[in-house]
């Protein structure tokens, strides 16, 4: 674990992504095999099974600290991660360990195994021979919630370089739903990658943000342009008789859409699809919130299933026939796309999501104008001859987002973030005008920055009227714009609805308290968009 | 019934048997300061009470000022109160205020910490039956790591710096914690240069006979190709600034509590951070409230609710100084 904990306090101790890559490059060249793999595994989401659950945990914790459970509870939020809370209230180690990574992993496996009654003696051991470091890393283990500074796509660089493979090959193999158990650091690195998963997706490409709209890509000639749809992006794999529903976040989603195992009726195996999945109602896509209710369900009711039927709108053919398509141009891609889907019979899962006609700039941001009336977001635009590249890239994919609505609140309550933002007042609670009162109707707790934050902080702590445990009543006096992307109706919320992604976009220093928006001004919105 | 010794004020903590604030944030005609920091001496206040070794610093800071000397342990008579200075710990010429009246005795620990940093006279317990601590780390999860061990860090990170040919940066509070670390740096390493604001108090601090390791201040002349190896200490907010630009590639360092947490860490986006604190940890708030053998404990600075409400768990009766009493927990940080 020592080596390890060296690795994490490295990659902590800056902020520059090559000297982070450098330092798992250099880890990934002189690691056991077993800890590599272990590493790979943690840095792409994967952890041990649970051993014991973060109750036990924070009971034992406090017990061996001689502190009340309430006084870890209320530390937690404040140093915001409970593996590091927990570390840091534990008095100092009687001893040390040189244990490696994959020895914890295992301990905690077999501990997994073990009767409830030894678990308790074994992880106070365990404690007692790590490091702060050392201890909040083996917490980490427990936890889970690697959120280190290290995304898959700087692990697989840094792997990448150690092991002088191609990176977009790497994030493929890296793909699906391989575990530590099931494979060795051989097969799953370095092995010919001929056996390959039956149902490993590919690496998903993603699209930036156009910042100053479409004029610097050119001629509108050489680009498609798609609407952008409000749904789940998804990869819909047919391989052997079998279908497979992959998240862009890697999660296995085949049982949470059982509507679309019927696509395997309508094509042919070895057929990979990049789409969209969404409610439907025949002709177009059903408001978010009705799909909502589907995504956090792992099986799905029968009345769901008439009320939001979903459907995948495929924008790309990755593979046809088994054959990898990724490095065809776009246009060759889509024509088959076409080719496949248009033919099949309206009770198909399955619609093409169309391009759209368009004969300069002008004529497509008037169209993207209109994107809510279609339940999108705005548009995807995509360079004709650009390969299906892997990860998040500029240059022939982007998105061109609609502005978002905006409507203008009052800051009347106030909480501390954590993590990075502990000790600042960072999660706020806005409201809008009803007459005389103020209606709260939405949280907010991004969008500012650091230094707003800070100066928002020391006035809230001036500021505050009552307080309510860790909120805090503040006086009505600071307007923020609220900038959100979608409204409906929330029979739950006080003031009637609900928005879609809200966010502080301006501190309106320049407006009095009660020029702030009215709940009519809310509800107007709410009738022409909702 | 009787006054109490000390009442809170929309001006700051008042003596109504003397007729003085100790450390108010608005103008009142008699002020008894704990230390120099700008969040506890503040401007604009008629007649100013400190211990002589503060009173050097708080006139750099706050020009002309009608200033009053008092030796630590001196015994002075205010209308009916007995008032007296003893060592906080906290930084040079810091104090904790012991106000008596009629046998009843308050203290105000201003900021303080246990530790012997070597620099500030070291902090002494004084018996009372009210104690008004300050609890700016009043949580389990800040414990500290002995001076030499993070001395040892620091060294080793300039060190490092020095090889890779990068000025090593370091952010710390100019009163206080930036004398501290001169005096935790090894000066075989490199020059020590330092920003203006650490300069001013330098130069302050050494006139009235602390001893300091030899610096180099910066001007707009200073070219850090004529000091190799070299250390810079500014205070916080001139790191990431146009002036710290001219050091050329560079590692930047904070020294503060709050490096303690990962989060916090993170978040000041400097490349280390040292959990070096001027105030008292976990431990060491608990075992300086033990000491005076207070039974009423007033908490101010820091997480006051939960910090009350452990001691209050633990026997103490103990309350959070009204909220506006919070003073500014900003700045607090920065010196912290």
């Amino acid at each position: 674990m020592k080596d390890f904990a060296q690795l994490i306090t490295t990659i902590d101790q800056t902020t520059k992504t090559s000297l982070k890559t450098k330092a798992l490059a250099e880890y990934f060249t002189r690691a056991p095999d077993d800890d590599k793999l272990w590493t790979i595994a943690l840095f792409s989401g994967r952890r041990p099974k649970r051993a014991v659950n973060t109750t036990q945990l924070r009971e034992w914790a406090a017990e061996r600290a001689g502190l009340p459970l309430w006084l870890l509870e209320e530390s937690y939020p404040i140093v915001g991660d409970l593996a590091e809370t927990i570390a840091l209230i534990l008095p100092k180690a009687e001893g040390s360990s040189d244990r490696s990574l994959t020895h914890w992993i295992n301990f905690l496996r077999a501990l997994s195994q073990a009767p409830q009654e030894d678990r308790k003696p074994q992880i106070l051991a365990a404690w007692d021979e790590l490091d702060d470091t050392e201890r909040f890393l083996f917490n980490k283990l427990i936890t889970g919630g690697w959120r280190i500074g290290v995304s898959q796509k700087l692990m697989t660089r840094a792997l990448a370089e150690a092991t002088g493979q191609d990176e977009a090959s790497l994030a493929h193999r890296l793909m699906g739903g391989w575990t530590p158990d099931d494979v060795s650091y051989h097969n799953l690195i370095e092995a010919e990658d001929k056996a390959a998963d039956l149902s490993r997706p590919y690496p998903f490409y993603l699209a930036y943000q156009l910042a100053d709209g479409p004029d610097p890509l050119g001629d509108p000639g050489d680009w498609q342009a798609e609407w952008k749809w409000d749904g789940i992006r998804g990869q819909l794999i047919l391989r052997m008789g079998e279908h497979h529903v992959w998240s862009r976040g890697e999660e296995l989603m085949t049982d949470r859409f059982p509507e679309l195992a019927r696509a395997r009726d309508f094509l042919p195996d070895g057929t990979v699809l990049d789409g969209e999945i969404v409610a439907w109602d025949g002709t177009q896509p059903l408001p978010f919130n009705t799909l909502q209710k589907r995504i956090g369900r792992k099986t799905v009711p029968k009345k769901l299933l008439t009320e939001a039927p979903v459907i995948l709108l495929a924008y790309d053919l990755l593979e046809a026939d088994g054959k990898d398509l990724r490095d065809t141009p776009l246009r060759d891609r889509r024509a088959a796309l076409k080719k496949l889907i248009d033919p099949l019979p309206a009770d198909a899962p399955l619609r093409v999501s169309e391009a759209i006609d368009f004969a300069d700039w002008e004529a497509l941001a008037q169209t993207r104008a209109t994107a809510r009336d279609r339940r999108a977001e705005g548009l995807m635009l995509k360079r004709l001859d650009s390969p299906y590249l892997a990860g998040r890239k500029k240059g022939d994919w982007w998105k061109w987002k609609l502005d978002p609505l905006t409507i203008d609140a009052v800051m009347i309550y106030a909480q501390q973030g954590h993590g990075r933002r502990a000790n600042l007042f960072t999660d706020f609670t806005f409201a809008v005008w009803d007459g005389d009162a103020l209606v709260p109707f939405t949280k907010a707790y991004s969008g500012l920055t650091d230094a707003e934050f800070g100066k928002i902080t020391a006035w809230v702590r001036k500021n505050t009227q009552q307080r309510f445990g860790p909120v805090r009543q503040v006086t009505p006096h600071h307007v923020f714009e609220i900038a959100f992307e979608g409204i409906q109706e929330s029979p739950r919320h006080k003031s009637g609805v609900a928005l879609r992604f809200p966010r502080m976009s301006r501190w309106r220093h320049d407006k009095p308290l009660a020029e702030a928006n009215t709940l009519d001004d809310l509800k107007a919105i709410l009738s022409a968009y909702g | 019934m009787r006054d109490p010794v000390l009442t809170f004020t929309d001006r700051g903590i008042y003596c109504p048997a003397g007729d003085f604030f100790i450390d108010p944030w608005r103008p009142v005609d008699r002020a008894l300061i704990t230390h120099g920091h700008a969040d506890h001496a503040r401007s604009g206040h008629a007649r100013y009470l400190a211990t002589h070794a503060a009173g050097p610093v708080m006139r750099h800071r706050l020009g002309e000022i009608v200033i009053e000397g008092a030796d630590y342990g001196e015994t002075l008579r205010l209308g009916d109160a007995i008032v007296s200075f003893h060592p906080a710990g906290h930084i040079p010429g810091s104090a904790q205020i012991r106000v008596e009246v009629g046998g009843e005795v308050w203290v105000v620990s201003g900021d303080y910490k246990l530790l012997d940093d070597g620099l500030s006279e070291p902090f002494e317990p004084v018996r009372c039956h009210t104690f008004i601590s300050e609890c700016t780390f009043g949580l389990p999860v800040f414990k500290w790591t002995a001076q030499e061990v993070v001395a040892r860090d620091l060294n080793d990170w300039w060190r490092g710096c020095v090889a890779e040919g990068r000025t090593a940066i370091l952010g710390a509070y100019s009163l206080g914690k930036a004398q501290r670390l001169m005096r935790m740096l090894d000066a075989e390493i490199g020059p020590i240069l330092t920003h203006g604001a650490v300069e001013g108090t330098n130069r302050v601090l050494r006139d009235q006979g602390l001893s300091l390791p030899d610096t180099v201040p910066v001007t707009p002349e200073t070219k850090i190709k004529d000091h190799p190896g070299a250390l810079v200490l500014a205070p916080p907010a001139a790191l990431g600034s146009a002036w710290a630009r001219r050091f050329g590639p560079a590692s930047t360092g904070f020294a503060s509590g709050w490096m303690r947490l990962r989060g916090v860490r993170r978040r000041r986006a400097a490349d280390r951070g040292f959990v070096i604190s001027d105030h008292a940890d976990w431990p060491g708030l608990l075992q300086a409230i033990t000491d005076t053998g207070a039974e009423n404990v007033y908490v101010t600075h820091g997480y006051t609710d939960i910090f009350a409400r452990w001691l209050n768990d633990r026997g103490w009766n103990a309350k959070v100084l009204p909220t506006e009493f919070g003073g500014d927990e900003d700045e607090a940080e920065a010196a912290a």
